[in-house]
């Protein structure tokens, strides 16, 4: 016991650079509300309440309300920001960003609080694993998974801007700054934060310092990872990804969801038509068990020693040509 | 404004305020004919659509079209213009007619009524057309989106207004509940609900497959003024639609014939979405004359 130990790098709930940066945008711009379903607390939003009660907008429980509300804030020369649990955003009022948000074409930011599986033993009731895939199949409408306070921060602002449909999906769970640099995020880039040309791990959200810490367990072996931080999961970052597969022997994709139709599937649809690779694709099977969200990413292997298990499979490929 | 075989009639709602009941009346219902007979072509045409719910809901659009509502066909996003949400959006036909008639569009596109490639769609697109608030299809969305701009014109010191035409088969929908206690709660009485109450749904007339009655005493119970009138009445619409602002969201349950104008078509369940022979598209136009 005389091994002396790092402090653990601090951890962020990412809801709170969240509701700071939208009451330091709604400061200045009188057009910012917010729309929530009963869910000023879990939003974090009690402080935009508290200094904009006009322009925080609570339909109470129903999320098709909550959606299509938004849409004729939109409507009317708002630029809303709906504030809810991913879980219910995105399933209960799928239809409602679909031809509500999306199909008009309105400058709504729909917000998936607390996604993944942040709300860990509520079980998977309340897991948000099928957001991604069910809201990339849908037209025009941007997704964006910050996996930090400094990303979050930036990808707020962006929406703010960003005079199109949007999905911001804003972590609850505790995860530590990996940002790359000041700018934190730019809209439509995937960020290498890791270089390397055996094997290219591509994650994002919560799993991205769990990508890096595998990556620091493959450089003890020898492998050099690539590890990629895709915050913008539509439009992805095609030159990024394409990059890594010629440059590597193949990639890792890791996500906080369903592995149909998530970040992987998105990877693969890229990879497949310009530079097939080999590929493992890493993310939630099936509902969880029960437990606490850092047992079931372990338990669905999304940690260190499942990221770098898939990655020695590929280092251990021959290489292409 | 009275030449109704022009392409399109300016209306001037001060004009049309000043008019007598009578001349006003017959005014609106001179539009509401032209609409019809120009659903009527458009179906033919493209041998789809829906047209006893256009036929239905064909007087209520007149009277908003052409007595109610500012707008402005030269500018459609004139910020502090009146909204209208046809939450009933496979009744386009009827939307587009109006949308013509009012200068948004160009009579000709009407020909191309869901052609390949038109910008009308069997459910409207406010992306491609002028004039249209909110693209509807799916049932159950309008209300919630009227909802939402009545608040925004409430947030923004506004005084414009927020139409939302329903079916009444589409109250099945959960979501308009989730609407209407919200309008409710809130007290918007800038949002006015138009219910084009015609019995009828796709399958079956409503009270056989979900019942809807007490239907007014539903608006009331969820802080609504609910009114009923004769859907067809345009000195009753207008009266209902000019009204002075009460405290709460007004709904107006506005009893009509499906079909309304075309004796064949009226009040038959199969009208829903069938499209008249070539035959019956003659006997249409000589009622409609």
């Amino acid at each position: 016991m005389n091994a002396v130990t790092a402090a653990p790098a601090p951890t962020f709930d990412c809801r709170v650079a969240f509701a700071e940066t939208l009451i330091e945008l709604a400061r200045t711009d009188r057009r910012i509300v917010a729309v929530c379903n009963d869910s000023v607390g879990s939003s974090n939003l009690v402080a935009f309440q508290k200094e904009f009660p006009d322009r925080l907008v609570n339909v109470g429980i129903a999320e098709q309300n909550m959606v299509g509300v938004a849409a004729g804030l939109a409507n009317g020369g708002f630029t809303p920001f709906v504030c809810a649990a991913s879980p219910f955003l995105t399933g209960r009022a799928l239809e409602q960003i679909k031809a509500d948000v999306a199909y008009n074409g309105y400058h709504v930011v729909l917000c998936g609080m607390s996604p993944g599986m942040a709300y860990g033993e509520l079980g998977p009731t309340h897991h948000s694993i099928e957001d991604l895939s069910w809201l990339r199949a849908i037209t025009d409408l941007a997704i964006v998974v910050p996996a930090d306070p400094a990303q979050t921060r930036a990808a707020v602002r962006w929406a703010a801007h960003a005079d199109r449909p949007a999905f911001l999906r804003i972590g609850r769970y505790k995860v530590p700054a990996v940002a790359a640099d000041e700018e934190g995020f730019v809209f439509g880039r995937a960020d290498v934060l890791r270089q390397g040309d055996d094997v290219a791990i591509v994650a994002t959200g919560v799993t991205v310092s769990r990508a890096l810490e595998a990556a620091d367990d493959l450089a003890a072996r020898g492998i050099r990872a690539r590890v990629l931080n895709v915050s913008t999961i539509k439009p992805l970052d095609e030159g990024a990804i394409l990059a890594a597969a010629r440059e590597t022997h193949g990639i890792v994709t890791v996500e906080e969801g369903m592995i149909e139709g998530g970040l992987g599937a998105a990877v693969a649809e890229i990879v497949v038509r310009h530079a097939p690779v080999p590929m493992r694709l890493l993310g939630v099977k099936g509902f969880a068990p029960t437990g606490e969200t850092g047992f079931l990413l372990d338990h669905f292997g999304l940690n260190r020693v499942g990221i770098a298990a898939a990655a020695l499979e590929l280092a251990a490929l021959e290489p292409r040509g | 404004m009275f030449a109704l075989n022009a392409d399109t009639i300016d209306v001037v709602l001060s004009e049309i305020a000043s008019m007598s009941t009578e001349e006003r009346t017959r005014f609106l219902a001179g539009v509401a004919q032209a609409m019809r007979r120009s659903i009527v072509d458009m179906i033919a045409r493209a041998k789809a659509g829906h047209i006893g719910g256009d036929l239905s809901v064909t007087d209520i659009l007149a009277t908003l079209f052409f007595g109610v509502l500012k707008l402005d066909p030269a500018a459609p996003q004139w910020p502090d213009r009146d909204r209208l949400i046809l939450s009933k959006g496979h009744c386009s036909a009827a939307l587009y007619s109006a949308l013509a008639l009012r200068g948004f569009i160009a009579r000709d596109l009407l020909a191309t009524f869901m052609q390949a490639l038109s910008a009308l769609n069997g459910h409207p697109n406010r992306r491609k057309v002028p004039g249209v608030e909110a693209n509807t299809g799916p049932l159950g969305h309008g209300l919630p989106i009227g909802v939402g701009c009545a608040i925004a014109s409430r947030l923004s010191g506004a005084g414009w207004r927020t139409f939302v035409v329903l079916g009444d088969g589409e109250l099945q929908e959960g979501s308009n509940w989730e609407a209407a206690m919200a309008a409710g709660h809130r007290g918007l009485d800038n949002l006015i609900a138009i219910v084009d109450r015609n019995r009828l749904q796709q399958g079956a007339r409503t009270e056989e497959t979900n019942r809807l009655e007490p239907l007014a005493d539903k608006w009331s119970a969820f802080g609504w003024e609910a009114v009923e009138v004769d859907g067809h009445d345009h000195a009753a619409l207008y009266d209902l639609f000019t009204q002075p602002r009460t405290g709460k969201p007004l709904c107006v349950i506005a009893r009509t014939i499906k079909g309304k104008g075309v004796s064949f078509i009226e009040d038959r369940v199969e009208w829903h979405h069938k499209t008249p022979s070539p035959e019956q598209v003659e006997l249409a136009r000589r009622e409609l004359a």
